[in-house]
């Protein structure tokens, strides 16, 4: 165990853990944040990711000692004083969402995206999102919604 | 107060004291009243099927219910309550008053659902279904604000919570719209007609004159309002629908029939929603369970001594049962692997050789309804006066629900009382496996289901609160126990694999002349085709399946789908006629008829030609009262064989559609599921051992996967509405298989079709 630092949406956490310890079960059980979901625990679904330093991660596969010192976004960081984030209300608007579960996960990959590519093709999302499951198959919903999101924050 | 409580009254003969006229003749209606039987859609389904579908996995004890008025009053406070009664309990309820009446003779399940108007004129619509991502916590507020005139973000839905809700069996088979819609809008159209009467009584008026809209009644003039809040304060009203309550026509609707947006959606979007797997208790420990190697494996020795050593560890071994509690997840992981347990296990079947196993091991005793065999005409002289006969075998794998969310359970024992937190289908049979496993009443046991995430049949059971439920009893604390996705692929059930064999022939117009259809394994639902056939025999034959298997997404209606659209395909072929045409010709199913029309008109199948590559494929169908037909094209990399499904076109009715945008959500979802396994999605297993457990090795649908969807809803208001969340999934494999025949000359019968490319 050690005590390791991390800032989680802006807020700093001192963590006494594991540094081997996947920092998905970081946020859930340590911090409390349960919006970053467990889908597979190998990379292979995206249901975990979150942004450390801006950079897309899947949490359940990254060890809590790599993110220490540094800046971690999940989907709980997203809203701002009350107002959504353009992605969330681009889900939103696109019902982009059947059970949801794969949702906090889908807009943390599209932040990730939207961050590096303001203005990304249909192709470019849908690559971008490949490792990013949804079985209930809203996908065409979701690529709408990170279109919609990228004309809105391009409009200001 | 005039309409004081009056316990142990007939709760009939007390409306009668002050109710309209109307109202006093209205006594509360047999089933057969209120849910009239003979539906226009009913008439022209296809012949029913002598084999009935099942859900479950084990069919349970009959449920009894007791809830008294008092209790209920107790439990939802003052106001005005309507209970959805059917059958029985209404008649129940003409001697003895409705609730106190079931309490006594147990009338149970005839009680679908209640609605509640609280004194602060609250909504509370409390029912046993429950969310899986189907949105019908969003298309049931719908029904009931529509006919209570409010709007849908003043109704809140108490879903799936066995303490609060009436019985249901489970959320399945499409069942929420066609049954629970109906009776919430009876209910709220009940409550309406009560909210008008006690205006009318309080300004001692005609009803007549008396308009209810937004939460409020007021007179014709508008000098006087009442809110909802104002006539329900101090009342304790318990009532029945009665047989004549006004619905609002399907035409009229004005909050039904619109894409109203999920309800609670921003909480999806902002991680505040929780999931079973999100919920935690202070003090609870993280349960997890020593799986075997295999299928029916046994303990041949165990040593749980290094695990029991761990601080804070619990051990609990019971029979095969063997799992630990700890304070936290890596500690359960590290005390599992702690455990030295050796198995016995016994050689059983390989996917290598499993069609021919199902085929040679038919069983009465396997489930899914048993045996089944329906015949019409002669089919010997049918297929004898063909002029072209066609003899086929199609198989389907076993595959993964691969629902996002695990199963997952928080269980707490408290006071002698279970309470469990769990995604399941059906609250209620698990309280009743959690009740017959630990021996106690299924009065001292609540199954709560928060929402869960996404389960397609594939959580009807309650493995993850039996096993926290096992652990807590013995570490005396709450236990969360959230499966892996190994845990998920290997130990959760599969859809059924199988085999269809179809014999059949057609004369030179191209009209089928006999068809036998022979179904091993994978079930009866959609085993009966739609097509006019004068000589059929269709049969069922269950088999011992090696693997664990149970519902998936419109069961085997899939599989029966694949069999038939590809098989009708290829009589097209024989007989040198259109796909299209040579359905239509035997066709005179008008609602599928409409669907074929429709799908093909959007999808430009008579105008247009594929490109070099591509194909064209069509499929049609009918399940669970909706009708679907699905256009695709397909393109074949004709270096690698690699197959991708370019577009689909998808036309889909299911009688008056309640909220058009999240109709159109489950039929692109059904494309994308059933394109997984169309093409790829398959179980593979040796002596009782999944080999593929994980996404990385079994693959689902993904956003490259995805092809341009075009969604062509066909809204008949004439017809009562039916589910949808299944129908849509049945078109979309043999509409790509035939696609690929089109573009490559080969026909591919076998489900996934194409996991690795195909061969040309």
């Amino acid at each position: 165990m050690a005590l390791l630092e991390m800032i989680v949406n802006g807020r700093t956490h001192e963590i006494d853990a594991d540094p081997e310890r996947e920092l998905l079960y970081v946020l859930r059980d340590a911090i409390g944040l349960t919006g970053s979901k467990y889908g597979c625990g190998e990379g292979q679904c995206g249901a975990c990711s979150v942004l450390v330093d801006g950079k897309h991660r899947f949490s359940c596969v990254t060890p809590v000692g790599e993110v220490a010192g540094k800046e971690v976004t999940t989907v709980e960081g997203l809203e701002q004083n009350g107002r959504l984030h353009p992605l969330q209300q681009a889900f939103l608007e696109e019902d982009a969402f059947q059970c949801g579960y794969c949702t906090p996960g889908m807009l943390m990959s599209a932040l990730a995206l939207l961050r590096t590519n303001a203005n990304p093709s249909t192709d470019e999302i849908v690559s971008s999102m490949e490792n990013n499951i949804c079985r209930c198959g809203t996908y065409p919903r979701i690529v709408a919604a990170i279109q919609r999101a990228a004309r809105t924050q391009a409009e200001g | 107060m005039k309409m004081a409580e009056k316990d142990n009254h007939p709760i009939t003969t007390r409306m009668t004291e002050h109710a309209s006229e109307r109202r006093t003749t209205t006594e509360i209606a047999p089933a057969a009243e209120i849910e009239p039987k003979t539906t226009p859609a009913a008439e022209i389904e296809p012949k029913t099927t002598t084999a009935p579908e099942r859900y479950e996995l084990d069919d349970g004890p009959a449920y009894r219910f007791s809830m008294n008025r008092r209790r209920f009053m107790k439990v939802f406070g003052g106001g005005i309550a309507v209970v959805c009664a059917t059958g029985g309990a209404a008649v129940l309820a003409r001697s003895d008053g409705l609730l106190d009446a079931a309490a006594e003779s147990a009338a149970t399940d005839e009680i679908g659902a209640w609605l509640h108007i609280g004194e602060d004129g609250a909504v509370t619509v409390y029912t046993g279904k429950v969310e899986v991502g189907q949105n019908i916590r969003t298309s049931l507020a719908q029904a009931v604000a529509e006919e209570l005139r409010v709007p849908i973000d003043s109704i809140e839905m108490v879903m799936g919570d066995t303490d609060l809700t009436p019985y249901d069996r489970g959320t399945f088979g499409s069942r929420t719209t066609p049954e629970m819609s109906p009776q919430l809008r009876k209910a709220a159209a009940a409550a309406r007609e009560m909210l008008l009467d006690l205006a009318a009584d309080e300004w001692e008026t005609e009803r007549a004159g008396l308009v209810l809209a937004d939460g409020e009644v007021s007179d014709r003039s508008g000098a006087r309002t009442l809110t909802f809040g104002e006539l329900t304060r101090g009342q304790k009203l318990v009532q029945t629908i009665p047989a004549d309550v006004p619905l609002t026509p399907a035409g009229a609707w004005k909050v039904a029939g619109t894409s109203a947006s999920k309800v609670h959606g921003r909480a999806f979007v902002t991680g505040e929603h929780q999931y079973a797997s999100d919920l935690a208790l202070p003090d609870m420990l993280i349960g997890k369970v020593l799986r075997p190697p295999a299928y029916g494996a046994t303990l041949r020795s165990l040593d749980t001594t290094a695990a029991e050593a761990m601080p804070g560890v619990v051990v609990v071994q019971d029979g095969e049962f063997v799992g630990v509690a700890a304070p936290d997840a890596p500690t359960a992981a590290r005390a599992i692997e702690a455990i030295r347990a050796q198995w016995r296990t016994t050689p059983q079947p390989s996917h290598d050789e499993l069609y021919d196993y199902l085929k040679a091991n038919t069983s009465d005793e396997q489930g899914w309804g048993g045996r089944s065999a329906d015949a019409e005409g002669d089919i010997d002289q049918g297929l004898a006066a063909a002029q072209t006969t066609l003899a086929e075998r199609y198989t389907v794998a076993y595959i993964a629900h691969a629902p996002m969310e695990p199963r997952a359970a928080l269980v707490e024992w408290k006071d002698g009382k279970l309470t469990a937190w769990t995604g399941t289908q059906r609250p209620f049979g698990v309280r009743e496996e959690l009740a017959e496993t630990f021996s106690i009443p299924e009065d001292q046991v609540r199954v709560i289901m928060p929402d869960t995430g996404s389960a397609y049949g594939g959580k009807h059971t309650g493995e993850a609160a039996i096993e926290a439920a096992r652990l807590a009893s013995a570490a005396r604390k709450p236990v969360k126990l959230v499966w892996t996705r190994e845990e998920e692929f290997k130990w959760a059930y599969f859809r059924p694999a199988g085999v269809i064999e179809i014999n059949s022939g057609i004369d030179a117009e191209g009209k089928i002349t006999g068809w036998a259809f022979d179904n091993y394994n994978s079930g009866g639902s959609g085993i009966h085709t739609p097509y006019d056939v004068p000589n059929q025999r269709i049969a069922f034959h269950p088999a011992a399946s090696p693997l664990r298997q149970g519902s998936y997404r419109a069961l085997a209606s899939t599989a029966n789908h694949f069999a038939r659209e590809t098989h009708m395909d290829e009589l097209a072929h024989a007989a040198s006629m259109d796909p299209l045409a040579f359905r239509l010709t035997n066709l005179r199913d008008d609602r599928m008829h409409a669907v074929l029309e429709a799908a093909a008109s959007a999808f430009g199948w008579d105008e247009t030609e594929p490109e070099s590559g591509h194909g064209f494929g069509i499929a049609a169908g009918t399940e669970k009262g909706g009708y679907v037909a699905t256009c695709a094209e397909v393109a074949v990399d004709p270096g690698n064989g690699i197959v991708r499904v370019i577009r689909v076109v998808e036309a889909f009715e299911c009688g008056a559609i309640i909220n058009p945008n999240h109709l159109k959500s489950q039929v692109e979802g059904s494309v994308v599921q059933g394109l997984g396994g169309a093409l790829f999605e398959t179980i593979e297993f040796a002596d009782g051992e999944i080999s593929n457990p994980s996404f990385a090795q079994y693959r689902v649908p993904r956003f490259s996967d995805t092809p341009s969807i075009e969604v062509v809803l066909v809204n008949r208001k004439d017809l009562p509405s039916a589910g949808a969340g299944e129908a849509p999934i049945i078109g979309i494999a043999p509409a790509i298989g035939n696609a690929i025949f089109d573009a490559t000359g080969v026909r591919l019968r076998s489900l996934p079709m194409a996991p690795n490319g195909i061969q040309t």
